[in-house]
C-alpha cells in the first residue's frame, strides 16, 4: 500500500512534466510539503522526448538532469508515478485527492539492472518514440528515466512473459500481484500541470496524415532526429528508409483552425525553426506559414535560419497533400498569397507542425474549474485553491511555461501559508 | 555523535558485480589500502536490509565516513542518504562491469579498475568532512522590490500574500508605471475579445490597504551591501534623506523605457504631430476621455488611422532593435479597438509583416480585431509623407507591389528597452584592459551605460549582468530565473519585452524565488542549481597572495575583497560550483567535502603499473551535470571504455585546479581528458563562466607539458552533452589510441 503523509498544509502537483517538476521543486526548496502526483511511470513529461530546444539548441536532458538530482536530493518532495487524481472535494486549504495507482508490478528494489527486459521476449510499440519503434513487455521507458525503476507492461501479467521477468530479477523487484490501489489524502493547495497533448493528425484530413506514409508529425520529427531515437538520429522516410532530400515544414497544423484548435499554439513556428536546423545543409526546407511568431530575442533565431541558403518560406496555408503513388512522395497543393501563385510542389517528406492540445478534461475534471472555449484553465478566482502551470493556462514555450510554474508555486504557497498562520 | 572520525566501507555484490569482481579482493583493498577501519559486504546494499546496516554502522559504531562501493553516485540517491555522515561512492556498476565485456581475457583489468575505484573513494573520503551550516545569517524575511510599475506592484503584493513584508521602491512620486498612465489594456480573460480595464488603479488600492507593504516613493537604491539573508539596502529620497533597510532578497522590476521613435526619419514622427509612437497613442485615448480620439496637430477627430508594424524592429539598421517586441502586435490591435469603439466606423489599418499574436488570449484578440473591421494588410511600410493628412507608403505583400494610402493618423508600433542599470562586465572591461585604446572603447561603453539601479557594492559591479541587447534576462530554457547575483532576481520587461499580464505572471515567479533565496540563506543551503547544497569555500589566509583570481573569475560575483586584497566569500551569495577552487593558483580554497586534496588523492591513490606492464593510466575529469550523466548512459546502453580510464566527477570544470593536471602527469598518468559543457554564447555550463574559465585557464597546460617535456596530445579537453552517450566514451577511447601511438609517459615510479 502506497503511504503519503499529507496535511492540509501540503501542497499536490498534478502533472510532472517540466511545469509539474518546477512547481514542485521550487515548493519543495521553500521548505514546503509537496506530493507530486504523474501519470506516466517517470517524470518529466513530454520534454524528455525533445532532441533539443529553441532557440539554443540545447538538449532538455540537460535541465532534466538537475532538476531529478533536485528531486532526489529533497526529502519535502513525494512523487508518486502511474497515478491519475480522480477527485478533489474541499475548499482552499483544506482539500481531500483521490489518487489512483496503477500497478506497476515492479518495487522498488529494482536496481535497472535491466535483467528483466532481457528475459521477456514480447514486444510492444515504443509510445516513448511515438510508437516508431518497439520496446519489450518490461521496459525502462528511457534510459535517464526517474524513478530509474523497471515497468512491466499490463498486457504480459498473466503470460510467460510475466514469469520469465519475475524469475530472471535477482532482487526481488517484481511483483505479479501488485493491484491497481485507490489512496485519499489531504492537501491545503493544488497546482494542475497536466501539460499538453500533440493534436491529433488524423482529424486533419486534407492533410492525409492516415494515409501518406511519408507525411509524419513535428513530435514524430523530433523523436527521429534523436541518436538516441528509433532511427538513431536518421531522418528518413517512413515509406522507404531513404534519406530526406527534401522536407516540408506545415505549419498551423491544426492549429489557429475554428475546425480544429481556435488558438495559435506559439511553440510550433519556433520547433519548426529548430527542426529545420536538424537536417544536413544540402537538403530542402521548405517552411509554409501563415504568421512566423517569432517573439522577442526568438527573432534572431528566426533571422539565423531564414539565412540559411536550404530554408525557404512560403506564406500559404497548405490546402491539400497528395501522395505521389510512383515515389512515395507528398505533393502539396494551395496559393502562395504573396503574390496570389498556385502551387503543386513535391517533396520526400512532410512535417505537420502540429497544434498544443490541452491536456484538461473539461467533461470530468475533479473539482470545479474556470476552463475558457480553448480548453486551457482560466486564472479565475472561482478556482479556490487550484492553480493552473505552464500549458494548462496556455499553450507556451518551456521558458514560459516554467515561469509560469514558478509562479503557480507561489500560489500555492499563500495558501499553505495561510492555513500554516490559522493553525499556527 | 563521537568526535573522532571513523571510516566504514561497504562492498555490494549484486546486479552482477560479485560475479563479474572478486568482493573479498576489495574489501581487502578498503581496509588494507583505503584504511577502512571497517568493511562489509552485502549481496544487494540499497535494500531495506543492506541499507539498515549502515545506519546501525552509524547509530552503534560511531561510524562518520562512509564509502559505498556499488553503483554510480546518480543511483540510488534516495536509499544512500544518511544525516551527518560523510559519503562516498564507488562506482563499479556504471563506471566498471557495465563498461567493461564479460571475458576471461578481460577479467583482470575489469578487477584492476574496481580496485582502483575503492582507493580512490577511500582516499577521497579520507580527506573529506561532512558539511554543516555557517550560521552566518539568520532568516530574514523582507523582500526588496525594486520599481513600482506592475510588476513591481504584482511582486509586492504576492510576496506580501505569502507572508512576507516588503519594501517597495519606486524612482517617481507614484505607483503605477508606464501602464499607469494607459486607457485600457490586453486582455487577460477569456474570450478576449475587447481591450479591458487598466488594473493599476486597483492594484494601487490593494496596496495602501496591505499593511505589510511599506511603499518608497521618489526613492532610489544609493547602496547595496551584503547577501541573500542580510543585504543591506540604503535608500535615498529625492529630498536628501536615506533609510537603511535589512533585507533578505530582491526582486528588480525596473521595467522599460519606449524606443526612441526620432531614430526613425523615413516615418516623420518629429515632423509630424500626428505621427504618434504607441505609447504616446495611449495618452490621446486618455485624453479623448470617453469621446473620439483627436488629431494632436488640429483637434480633428480621427476618421482614418494606420498602425505601422514592426516601426525600427526586428531590424538589423542602426538603431533600430533587432529584436522583436513581443506584444506590439496585440498593443496595435487593442489600440485599433480604441477607435472602433471610440471613433465610430474610422477606417483603421494594421500593416503587418508577421502578426505575431500567439497563444489562446493572442489570437482569440486578433480574431477579435478582425470582427470588429480592423483591416490587417500584409504591407511593409518604407516612408510617412506629411501633410494635412498622411500618406503611408508601402509595399503590399499580397499585391507584390509599390502603394500607398492617406489617413489623418499614424501610430508607429515602436519596441520596448529594457530599464536595466549598467552591464558590470563593462566595468570589469576598463579595469583589466591591457593598453590604452582597449581602455578608451571600453571607457566609451562605460560612458554611455545607464545610471545603477541597486549600486550593488560587489566586486563584479554594481547591477546585474545583460544578456542581450541590455535585458537581465536568464540564458537558460529550463531555468528562467536563473540569475547571476543570487538572490536578486530581474521580472517583467526588464528582463524581455511583455504585456501586463505577463509582467505579472514573471513578478509572481520572481517573487517566489526572492523568498525562496530568503528562506535558504537562512538555512545556509545554496541557490539552485545545487539546491540545498550546505558546503562552502573557505580558504587559508596564510597562504593566500592576494592575486584575486578567485574573486575576478567566480561567475556570480559572490567574492568581494577586503582592505588588503584578501577574498571576502559570502556564503549565500556563494553557488558552489568550485570555480574559486580551480583558479586558485596556491590551492588555498577548499570546500569540507570537495577540495584540490580530494580530487588530488584519488589521483595519487590510482595505482600506477610499472612501465613494463604496458598498462597505462588514463585520468577523465568529468564535468558530473552532463558528461558524468553521459558515460553513465553509455554504461546502461552497453558501450565500452577503455579500461586505462579512471574517472573523476567535478562540480563544474571551472573547478579543476591545474595542480590536479600537473600532479597527475607527475605520478606518471599517460594522458588526461576533461569533459566540461558547451561555453560559447549558447552555453550549456550551468555555472555559466566555469567551463569557459576552464578552456582559458587549460590553455596554459601546454607550458606545463613542455616543462616536464611531455607531449601536448597527452592533455586534452572537450565540450561534451549529456547526449554524448557514443561520443563520450569514444573521446576517452580515442585517448588511449593516442598513448598508444605516442609511447607511455616517462613519469613512472
Amino acid at each position: 500500500m502506497t503511504e503519503v503523509i499529507a496535511t492540509n498544509e501540503t501542497i499536490l502537483v498534478v502533472g510532472g512534466g517540466i511545469s509539474g517538476m518546477t512547481a514542485a521543486l521550487e515548493a519543495a526548496e521553500t521548505g514546503k510539503q509537496v506530493v507530486l502526483v504523474e501519470k506516466r511511470p517517470y517524470v518529466g513529461g513530454r520534454v524528455t522526448q525533445l532532441y533539443k530546444y529553441f532557440p539554443k539548441l540545447c538538449f532538455p536532458t540537460c535541465g532534466l538532469e538537475i532538476n531529478q538530482r533536485r528531486a532526489k536530493m529533497n526529502p519535502n518532495l513525494n512523487i508518486i508515478t502511474m497515478a491519475e487524481v480522480t477527485d478533489i472535494k474541499g475548499e482552499a486549504g483544506n482539500y481531500t485527492a483521490t489518487v489512483k495507482i496503477s500497478p506497476r508490478y515492479v518495487n522498488e528494489n529494482c536496481t535497472a539492472c535491466g535483467d528483466c527486459a532481457k528475459a521477456v521476449e514480447t514486444e510492444f510499440d515504443d509510445e516513448f518514440n511515438y510508437e516508431m519503434g518497439k520496446r519489450k513487455g518490461a521496459y525502462l521507458p528511457h534510459r535517464m528515466a526517474h524513478p530509474q525503476r523497471y515497468v512491466l507492461d499490463p498486457a504480459i501479467i498473466g503470460t510467460d512473459d510475466a514469469q520469465k521477468a519475475k524469475d530472471a530479477c535477482k532482487v526481488n523487484a517484481i511483483d505479479l500481484d501488485m493491484q491497481e490501489e485507490t489512496i485519499e489524502f489531504k492537501a491545503g493547495a493544488v497546482v494542475w500541470a497536466t501539460g499538453w497533448k500533440p493534436y491529433d493528425a488524423n482529424k486533419i484530413q486534407p492533410y492525409g496524415y492516415d494515409r501518406i506514409a511519408n507525411v509524419i508529425t513535428s513530435v514524430e520529427f523530433e523523436r527521429m532526429a534523436d541518436p538516441n531515437g528509433p532511427t538513431g538520429g536518421k531522418l528518413v522516410r517512413p515509406s522507404d528508409g531513404k534519406e530526406v532530400k527534401s522536407v516540408a515544414f506545415i505549419q498551423c497544423a491544426g492549429s489557429r483552425d475554428k475546425n480544429h484548435l481556435l488558438h495559435c499554439s506559439r511553440i510550433c513556428c519556433m520547433a519548426s525553426l529548430k527542426q529545420a536546423t536538424y537536417p544536413a545543409d544540402e537538403v530542402d526546407i521548405s517552411i509554409y506559414y501563415i504568421d512566423i511568431r517569432a517573439i522577442d530575442r526568438f527573432e534572431d533565431f528566426y533571422q539565423k535560419v531564414k539565412a540559411k541558403e536550404n530554408v525557404s518560406f512560403i506564406k500559404s496555408k497548405v490546402a491539400s497533400i497528395v501522395e505521389n503513388k510512383e515515389n512515395g512522395n507528398p505533393t502539396l497543393h494551395g496559393v502562395d498569397t504573396e503574390g496570389y501563385n498556385r502551387y503543386a510542389n513535391e517533396h520526400d517528406l512532410v512535417v505537420l507542425a502540429v497544434g498544443m492540445e490541452p491536456s484538461v478534461d473539461k467533461a470530468s475534471f475533479p473539482v470545479e474549474i474556470v476552463i475558457n472555449e480553448e480548453g486551457f484553465i482560466e486564472p479565475a478566482p472561482e478556482n479556490g485553491g487550484v492553480f493552473a502551470a505552464g500549458c494548462s493556462s496556455d499553450a507556451l514555450d518551456v521558458n514560459r511555461a516554467v515561469q509560469h510554474a514558478t509562479g503557480a508555486a507561489l500560489r500555492a504557497i499563500q495558501v499553505v501559508n495561510r492555513v500554516a498562520a490559522t493553525e499556527g | 555523535m563521537a568526535d573522532e572520525k571513523k571510516f566504514a566501507g561497504y562492498v555490494c555484490t549484486g546486479c552482477g558485480l560479485g560475479e563479474r569482481l572478486d568482493a573479498g579482493q576489495l574489501e581487502t583493498i578498503a581496509t588494507r589500502d583505503g584504511k577502512m577501519q571497517s568493511c562489509k559486504q552485502h549481496e544487494m546494499l540499497c535494500s531495506a536490509e543492506g541499507v539498515q546496516i549502515i545506519k546501525d554502522d552509524i547509530a552503534n559504531e560511531d561510524v562518520t565516513h562512509v564509502m559505498i562501493a556499488a553503483c554510480s553516485k546518480r543511483a540510488k540517491v534516495e536509499a544512500f542518504n544518511f544525516t551527518d555522515v560523510a559519503l562516498t561512492r564507488a562506482n563499479l556498476r556504471e563506471g566498471v562491469i557495465w563498461v567493461r565485456p564479460d571475458t576471461d581475457e578481460n577479467s583482470e583489468t575489469t578487477q584492476e579498475m574496481a580496485e582502483d575505484y575503492i582507493r580512490m573513494a577511500c582516499a577521497e573520503l579520507k580527506s573529506m568532512t561532512q558539511p554543516s551550516a555557517s550560521g552566518e545569517q539568520t532568516l530574514n524575511k523582507n523582500i526588496l522590490v525594486v520599481g513600482g510599475g506592475v510588476t513591481g506592484m504584482t511582486a509586492a503584493i504576492e510576496a506580501a500574500a505569502a507572508g512576507y513584508p516588503v519594501h517597495l521602491v519606486e524612482k517617481s512620486g507614484q505607483l503605477g508605471g508606464a501602464l499607469g498612465g494607459y486607457y485600457k489594456v490586453i486582455p487577460t480573460r477569456s474570450p478576449y475579445d475587447a481591450p479591458a480595464e487598466n488594473p493599476v488603479p486597483g492594484m494601487i488600492e490593494a496596496i495602501e490597504a496591505d499593511d505589510r507593504i511599506t511603499v518608497h516613493l521618489n526613492s532610489t537604491l544609493a547602496k547595496t551591501e551584503g547577501a541573500p539573508g542580510r543585504f543591506s539596502v540604503e535608500v535615498a529620497t529625492e529630498s536628501g534623506s536615506s533609510e537603511t533597510l535589512s533585507i533578505g532578497a530582491i526582486v528588480q522590476a525596473s521595467g522599460w523605457k519606449p524606443y526612441d521613435a526620432s531614430q526613425l526619419p523615413e516615418f516623420a514622427h518629429d515632423k509630424s504631430a500626428d505621427v504618434v509612437t504607441n505609447h504616446e497613442l495611449e495618452a490621446l485615448a486618455v485624453a479623448a476621455n470617453g469621446g473620439p480620439i483627436k488629431r494632436p496637430s488640429d483637434g480633428k477627430e480621427v476618421t482614418s488611422v494606420c498602425f505601422i508594424q514592426n516601426a525600427g524592429q526586428c531590424s538589423d539598421k542602426e538603431g533600430h532593435l533587432s529584436y522583436f517586441s513581443g506584444v506590439t502586435d496585440l498593443v496595435s490591435i487593442k489600440q485599433a479597438m480604441y477607435f472602433k469603439e471610440l471613433n465610430g466606423d474610422c477606417d483603421t489599418t494594421i500593416l503587418f509583416d508577421n502578426l505575431r499574436t500567439p497563444g489562446a488570449g493572442g489570437e482569440d484578440f486578433y480574431r477579435a480585431g478582425q470582427q470588429a473591421m480592423v483591416t490587417f494588410s500584409k504591407g511593409i511600410a518604407s516612408e510617412v509623407v506629411p501633410g494635412d493628412s498622411l500618406t503611408v507608403k508601402f509595399e503590399d505583400k499580397i499585391l507584390n507591389e509599390e502603394t500607398e494610402m492617406v489617413c489623418d493618423l499614424v501610430v508607429l508600433a515602436t519596441g520596448m528597452e529594457p530599464n536595466s542599470g549598467p552591464d558590470p562586465y563593462a566595468q570589469l572591461m576598463v579595469d583589466e584592459a591591457e593598453d590604452e585604446e582597449e581602455k578608451a572603447k571600453a571607457q566609451a561603453i562605460l560612458d554611455n551605460a545607464p545610471p545603477s539601479i541597486l549600486n550593488l557594492q560587489y566586486r563584479q559591479g554594481t547591477d546585474l549582468p545583460h544578456l542581450k541587447n541590455g535585458f537581465n534576462d536568464s540564458h537558460f530554457i529550463c531555468f528562467p530565473y536563473e540569475t547571476r547575483r543570487t538572490g536578486i532576481y530581474a521580472a517583467g520587461p526588464v528582463r524581455r519585452p511583455m504585456d501586463a499580464q505577463q509582467a505579472r505572471d514573471d513578478a509572481t515567479g520572481a517573487a517566489l524565488k526572492a523568498i525562496q533565496a530568503a528562506e535558504n540563506a537562512g538555512l545556509g543551503r545554496a541557490a539552485h542549481p545545487r539546491s540545498g547544497d550546505l558546503s562552502f569555500p573557505s580558504f587559508r589566509k596564510e597562504g593566500c597572495t592576494q592575486c584575486k583570481r578567485c574573486t575576478v573569475e567566480c561567475p556570480f560575483g559572490a567574492i568581494n575583497e577586503d582592505e588588503e586584497g584578501y577574498p571576502m566569500y559570502n556564503e549565500s551569495r556563494c553557488r558552489r560550483c568550485g570555480t574559486c577552487m580551480g583558479a586558485c593558483p596556491v590551492r588555498v580554497i577548499s570546500f569540507e567535502n570537495y577540495s584540490v586534496e580530494t580530487v588530488n588523492q584519488q589521483i595519487k591513490n590510482v595505482e600506477i603499473p610499472e612501465e613494463w606492464d604496458e598498462k597505462p593510466r588514463i585520468l577523465v575529469l568529468a564535468c558530473e551535470n552532463d558528461a558524468y550523466p553521459a558515460l553513465d548512459q553509455a554504461a546502461q546502453a552497453g558501450v565500452e571504455i577503455n579500461p586505462w580510464a579512471r574517472v573523476i566527477p567535478v562540480r563544474c570544470l571551472g573547478s579543476v585546479s591545474l595542480s590536479w593536471v600537473t600532479d597527475a602527469l607527475n605520478n606518471g598518468y599517460d594522458g588526461i581528458v576533461m569533459m566540461g559543457c558547451r561555453r560559447d554564447d549558447d552555453y550549456q555550463c550551468h555555472f555559466v563562466r566555469g567551463s569557459a574559465m576552464a578552456a582559458e585557464r587549460m590553455s596554459k597546460v601546454g607550458d606545463t607539458l613542455d616543462t616536464l617535456n611531455l607531449e601536448p596530445e597527452r592533455v586534452i579537453l572537450h565540450e561534451v552533452a549529456i547526449t554524448d552517450v557514443e561520443r563520450a566514451p569514444q573521446l576517452i577511447n580515442d585517448m588511449a589510441e593516442t598513448v598508444e601511438k605516442i609511447g607511455l609517459s616517462p613519469f613512472k615510479f
